[in-house]
C-alpha cells in the first residue's frame, strides 16, 4: 500500500470519527399518541444539532416491558406519569430527569361531519351501537375516558357498547373506519394546525378527568449519550413547546 | 385463574371449535377441486388460499376491517341484510379466523387427497360406484389422516391468532377478548402473574397438540 493512500485512509478515518464524537443517535420510544408532533419535533432536533433521533412507536406498558428487559432505548416518552415513576423506583432511568413533556386532551371524535355536538349531548342520546375508547387498564386516555363518562353518570348505561382499541392508536383507527359511530381519542389525532382535520368533535372538558401528564425520562443506558441529554433539553425548550402545542397538547 | 381469563379461554375455544368445523366443510371441496382440476384456475386459487401463511395478520385484519365497516362491500351486504356490521361481533371473529386458517385445512386435505392418486375412483368407478358414493365410502375415508391433520392444525392455529382478533375484535369480554389477545393485555398492563397464567397455558396446550399431530405419525398412525 503506498504512503498517500494510507494517509488519506487516516485522515478520512480522523475526519469520520470526528463527526461521530459530535453527532450521536438517540433512541427514543415513543407513545402511539405523540407520534405526529415527535416526528415534527424530531425533524427540527436533528437539523439543529446534528444529533440523528431514531423514533419508535408504540404504547406504553409494553415500551415499559421492552425497556425493563434490556431494549436499547436512551429516551423514553410515556403516554402517563405512573410508568416513568414506576422505572424510576425500579431504577431504570437516570435520576431527576423525568418532566412532564406535555398534557394530553381527550376528544370525543366522529369521523361524520356534525354527528357530535360540541357539548357532548350525543352520548345522552345513545344512537349508536358502537363507542370506542382505549384499553383503561394501559391507555391513559381510557382511563380519562372512563372517568369522564362516570362523572357524567352514564358509565354503566354505555359500558355494553364499548369497543376497546389497545391503544390510542386503534382506537383511532376504529372511529376513522366508521366500524364505531364516535369514541374516545388523543385531540392530537385529530387535530392539525390548529384545526379540527375532519369529522366533529367535542373536546372534554378537563375537569371531568384527572390530567393526562405525559412524562418523559432518560434512561440508565443514555447516562452518558450527548445526543440522550440534548434531546430531552430540547424538549423542554421554546421550539419544541409550540410543535407541542400545535398538536392540542397542553404545557 | 379469574373469571375473566376464564371467559376467555372458554370463548377461544368455542370459536376454535367452530372454526374448525366450517373449515372442513368448507375446505374439503375446495382441496377436492384443488387436487383433482387441470384448470388454468388451480394455480391462482391455490395462491389466494395460502396467502394467510405469508401476510401478516395486521395486513388481512386492517383488510378485513375496512371490508366488513360501513363502507366496505361486505359491510353494505350486511347492512342492507338488516345484519349490522361484523367487526366487534362473534361471527365476524369467526368470518376474519375461517379467512386466516384456511391454508392449515385446505393444504394438508389436498395433499391427502394427491397421495391417494386417480387409480382408487377409478376402480370404484369400474365397480358401479357413482362419483359420490365413491366420495364418501372409498376418497374420504383413505384421506382421513390428512383430515386428522387438518382439523388440528385449524383448531390450534386460531386459537394461537392474535393479530387479526386484535384489528377487528374491539377486546369485548366474553364476545371477543380470546386468550392471546387476554394475555398481550395482561404484559401491557405489567399484571405479569396472571400473564404467566394465560402464556404458561397455551405453551402446554401447544405443545400438547403438536405431540398429538406428530406422535400419531410415529405411531404408525397413517392408515395405509
Amino acid at each position: 500500500m503506498n504512503v498517500p493512500f494510507c494517509k488519506f485512509v487516516a485522515l478520512a478515518a480522523l475526519l469520520m470519527s470526528a463527526t461521530l464524537a459530535r453527532a450521536e443517535t438517540v433512541q427514543v420510544a415513543v407513545a402511539a399518541n405523540f407520534t405526529k408532533p415527535m416526528e415534527a419535533i424530531a425533524a427540527e432536533f436533528e437539523k439543529d444539532t446534528g444529533h440523528k433521533a431514531q423514533l419508535s412507536f408504540g404504547a406504553t406498558g409494553k415500551f415499559y416491558a421492552q425497556i425493563a428487559n434490556g431494549a436499547p432505548f436512551d429516551v423514553f416518552l410515556a403516554a402517563d406519569d405512573s410508568t416513568p415513576m414506576k422505572m424510576e423506583e425500579e431504577l431504570l432511568t437516570v435520576p431527576g430527569s423525568r418532566f412532564t413533556y406535555a398534557i394530553g386532551t381527550l376528544v370525543l371524535w366522529s369521523a361524520r361531519e356534525g354527528y357530535v355536538d360540541d357539548k357532548g349531548e350525543v352520548l345522552k342520546k345513545g344512537e349508536f351501537k358502537h363507542l370506542a375508547i382505549a384499553n383503561p387498564k394501559t391507555a391513559p386516555y381510557g382511563l380519562a375516558a372512563i372517568q369522564a363518562l362516570t362523572r357524567l353518570g352514564l358509565l354503566s348505561a354505555l359500558q355494553p357498547r364499548f369497543v376497546q382499541g389497545e391503544n390510542i392508536t386503534q382506537t383511532y383507527q376504529f372511529v376513522a373506519t366508521g366500524n364505531a359511530e364516535l369514541g374516545f381519542v388523543a385531540l392530537s389525532q385529530v387535530f392539525k394546525e390548529g384545526k379540527l382535520s375532519g369529522g366533529s368533535a367535542w373536546l372534554v372538558p378537563a375537569s371531568l378527568h384527572d390530567p393526562i401528564r405525559q412524562d418523559a425520562v432518560l434512561l440508565a443506558k443514555a447516562r452518558n449519550n450527548a445526543a440522550a441529554k440534548a434531546l430531552m433539553d430540547y424538549l423542554k425548550g421554546e421550539k419544541a413547546a409550540r410543535v407541542i402545542e400545535s398538536y392540542g397538547y397542553g404545557r | 385463574m379469574d373469571a375473566s381469563n376464564l371467559a376467555a379461554v372458554w370463548l377461544t375455544l368455542k370459536l376454535a371449535s367452530v372454526v374448525t368445523l366450517l373449515l372442513l366443510l368448507l375446505g374439503t371441496p375446495i382441496a377436492w377441486w384443488l387436487a383433482r382440476t387441470r384448470s388454468w384456475w388451480k394455480g391462482p386459487v391455490g395462491a389466494v388460499v395460502a396467502l394467510p401463511l405469508v401476510l401478516p395478520p395486521t395486513v388481512l385484519g386492517f383488510y378485513l376491517l375496512i371490508l366488513m365497516g360501513p363502507h366496505g362491500p361486505v359491510g353494505q351486504l350486511t347492512q342492507s341484510l338488516g345484519l349490522g356490521i361484523l367487526p366487534f361481533t362473534f361471527p365476524g371473529l369467526v368470518i376474519a379466523s375461517v379467512c386466516y386458517s384456511m391454508p392449515f385445512v385446505v393444504q394438508p386435505i389436498q395433499n391427502a387427497f394427491e397421495a391417494m392418486g386417480e387409480r382408487p375412483m377409478e376402480v370404484a368407478a369400474s365397480l358401479r360406484a357413482s362419483p359420490r358414493d365413491a366420495f364418501f365410502s372409498v376418497a374420504l375415508p383413505l384421506a382421513r389422516p390428512g383430515f386428522v391433520s387438518a382439523a388440528i392444525l385449524g383448531f390450534a392455529h386460531t386459537v394461537g391468532e392474535f393479530g387479526v382478533v386484535l384489528m377487528i375484535g374491539g377486546n369485548i369480554p366474553g364476545k371477543t377478548q380470546v386468550v392471546s389477545v387476554q394475555l398481550y393485555d395482561h404484559v401491557e398492563a405489567m399484571e405479569y402473574v396472571e400473564a404467566h397464567g394465560l402464556a404458561g397455558g397455551m405453551v402446554a396446550f401447544s405443545f400438547l397438540v403438536l405431540l398429538a399431530l406428530y406422535g400419531r405419525r410415529r405411531l404408525g398412525g397413517w392408515s395405509p
